[in-house]
């Protein structure tokens, strides 16, 4: 191991004799409550800068500028700004909060750095504002709806209820599945909107069940879900629980016990080791002997930060030129070891990885690899 | 609307309405006997129903499994925390502010509250987010049309309805419910008939808290899930039911608590706008009775308080 450091390390400095030194931004919560997948993205992005620079045929050297947006709308703007002014970065690797991702799209637009976020999951990022600067590799809110209308369609369910909570979380999923679920021919029989702290979900759900829907979708996090989940039962209403990204934790099972079985969530991205090129992502990550794990977005980081060197690899250090090199015409289909990259007009990565999860025996589990996608069980009123 | 599904509204709307009055016969007690608004009264709910869990919890993992000595162990734990945490809130908090304005007692308990609530998010494992509560009574149910009766909510509604029963023959025909009776009505007369005054309060915030501890069983088992932040909406709604039936009177609090039970369920299913808007049709309609009744419902006729 220390002896491979070693050689990377000689070849690296050679390399850098011989090259032009390009610089990149990394930027994510590396301080704070989401600090563990901060860094698990930065050691993602520097495992791929290193790779880079250990490949003799690479134009450029590449150096990863590491910077700390805390999760903070006000700190990540300040970083936002310095990237943006160093003029020697050409390009980011950006935010996993979308509270700050949001906050930052104005000042990358006004500096003109290219930025491919890496985590956050807000659609609004790409698709609220026309910077042609913005960019996204991981999936949103709509992509986990689209994953969603359809399997459950494709399950054979016709009648739903929606249940969501009214803060942009629940509102976004409520919209969302709604349309692809028209798409996809389902009927929605019921929609409410709930605070996110209601106890008490008997009326709603009584009225829903004189409705009679097969499935019941619920927009919202885990303590409502929790409950709503129990109630259904206390009324004898029975129907598919299909849920979102903001119950896939152990907490919703554990709150829950056997009723939590056989529920459906969604959530983007995926485990590593499931990911196109998670193994040798996983390999190489554990060669470089970080001290902490890439977590859930470690993968997206790394491809964005491939996605970003091969443009400039391309067009060479120019702002302009990797903001054109990055537009839809040239970013379609593209490899990546989080599976295809296709750009649109916004700059979001339209074929982007979704888990689908169903609980099987207390442990949420991938579909494809559950008894339910087998036959072996199945799920309510199948 | 069909029978049945009428039917299921008003078992759904009882059972919330047995909750809340459960709660607001706690406050109007406190308030009775000293005037005080204690507003930590619904985290003292919070904190019995997570006793009851704990205690549940160890005697699990003791490998006792009859579900009824489960019950009493949940309810005697949860009772006798609450009482415990009730007496040392009046003892500490509220009596020593008794010369004080009753802003400073409202003020004191509802940071109380604060403290005992972020306790239990802090203190208890993986307090953060909801527990699972077991169902230790009967579950069986039978269908009609659209209304499931079930065993465990008619149990809950009949004990709930005994519990203030209870209290109601305890304050009206015992000696200690006629010395409750006395410090309401006038403490310094109570006090030269040989009445032990700090005796009766301490008494009297036991057997509010006590009344909450039951209260936070009945959501637990009702639910079968605690949050610790469940006291926060049952204390506002507890409070709003007490005063809107008359804040000191123990049948005010009752009618009170079915009384914002019905508005909820009615603003949830009968109006025609999203059930997002229950409360706030709740909440604005008991506005709208305080304009009119400032009393209270029944207050200012029955003379006699609690």
């Amino acid at each position: 191991m220390r002896l491979a450091v070693a050689a990377l390390s000689v070849t690296l400095s050679l390399a850098a004799t011989a090259k032009e030194t390009v610089r990149i931004a990394f930027v994510g919560p590396l301080t704070g409550g989401n600090s563990a997948i901060g860094l698990g993205g930065r050691n993602s992005a520097d495992l791929a800068v290193r790779l880079r620079d250990a490949d003799p045929k690479a134009k450029y050297h590449y150096e990863l500028v590491v910077l700390d947006d805390e999760c903070k709308p006000d700190a990540g703007v300040q970083m936002a700004t310095k990237a943006g002014s160093d003029r020697t970065i050409v390009g980011g690797v950006t935010h996993y909060c979308s509270v700050v991702a949001m906050a930052t799209v104005d000042t990358y637009h006004r500096f003109g750095l290219p930025a491919i976020v890496w985590g956050a999951v807000l659609p609004d990022i790409t698709y609220a504002n026309d910077f042609k600067e913005i960019h996204r590799v991981n999936g949103t809110m709509i992509n986990q709806n689209e994953a969603n209308a359809k399997l459950v369609t494709s399950q054979g369910y016709k009648k739903f209820a929606i249940i969501h909570d009214t803060t942009d979380y629940g509102k976004g999923h409520d919209k969302y599945f709604t349309q692809f679920l028209k798409q996809d021919g389902g009927e929605i029989v019921a929609d409410f909107g709930v605070t996110a702290d209601q106890q008490d979900f008997t009326a709603e759900l009584t009225q829903i069940k004189a409705l009679n829907p097969q499935v019941l979708y619920f927009g919202g996090l885990t303590p409502i879900g929790v409950r709503i989940r129990a109630q259904m039962d206390k009324l004898g209403l029975v129907a598919q629980f299909d849920g979102t990204s903001g119950i896939v934790n152990d907490d919703f099972i554990k709150a829950l016990g056997p009723l939590a079985e056989g529920v459906l969530a969604f959530r983007e991205g995926a485990p590593a080791e499931r990911l196109p090129g998670g193994k040798k992502f996983l390999a190489d990550y554990k060669e470089q002997g970080y001290a902490n794990p890439p977590e859930a977005y470690g993968p997206f980081a790394y491809a964005a930060a491939v996605l970003l060197m091969d443009a400039i690899e391309k067009v060479g250090p120019d702002r302009k030129k990797i903001i054109q090199q990055l537009s839809p015409a040239h970013v379609k289909d593209v490899d990546s070891i989080v599976g295809k990259i296709t750009f649109d007009e916004h700059g979001q990565n339209t074929v982007p990885v979704i888990t689908r999860y169903v609980v099987q025996d207390g442990k949420w589990v991938p579909w494809e690899d559950s008894e339910y996608a087998g036959g072996k069980r199945k799920l309510v009123g199948r | 609307m069909s029978l049945s599904l009428l039917g299921q509204y008003v078992m759904n709307g009882a059972m919330l309405g047995m909750m809340y009055a459960l709660v607001a016969v706690g406050f109007t007690l406190f308030f009775g006997v000293l005037d005080v608004i204690q507003f930590s009264h619904s985290d003292v709910l919070a904190a019995g129903a997570f006793a009851g869990l704990l205690a549940w919890a160890a005697l699990t993992a003791l490998g006792v499994a009859s579900p009824l000595a489960l019950l009493v162990a949940v309810l005697l734990a949860a009772v006798v925390a609450t009482a415990v945490l009730g007496v040392l809130v009046g003892r500490y908090i509220v009596l020593p502010l008794k010369g004080a304005p009753q802003l400073n007692v409202l003020l004191a308990t509802l940071m109380a509250g604060t403290v005992l609530r972020e306790s239990i998010r802090l203190f208890y494992p993986g307090g953060s987010q909801p527990q699972m509560f077991p169902a230790l009574l009967p579950t069986r149910g039978w269908d009609f049309g659209a209304f499931h009766l079930r065993i465990d909510n008619v149990i809950l509604l009949a004990a709930g309805a005994l519990m203030i029963a209870g209290t109601h023959l305890l304050i009206t025909r015992t000696r200690l419910g006629l010395a409750i009776r006395a410090v309401a009505q006038d403490e310094e007369t109570a006090r030269t008939m040989g009445i032990d005054f700090r005796r009766v309060v301490l008494i009297t915030f036991a057997l509010g808290s006590a009344l909450a501890a039951f209260a936070g069983v009945m959501d637990g088992l009702y639910y079968n899930e605690v949050f610790f932040g469940m006291g926060l909406l049952l204390g506002v709604i507890g409070f709003a039911a007490a005063v809107l039936g008359g804040l000191g009177n123990l049948y005010g609090a009752i009618v009170g608590g079915f009384l914002f039970a019905a508005l909820q369920t009615i603003g949830a299913v009968a109006l025609p706008f999203a059930s997002a808007y229950k409360d706030v049709f709740a909440f604005g309609v008991v506005i709208l009775l305080m304009a009119i009744r400032p009393t209270g419902l029944i207050g200012e006729r029955a003379s006699e308080r609690v």
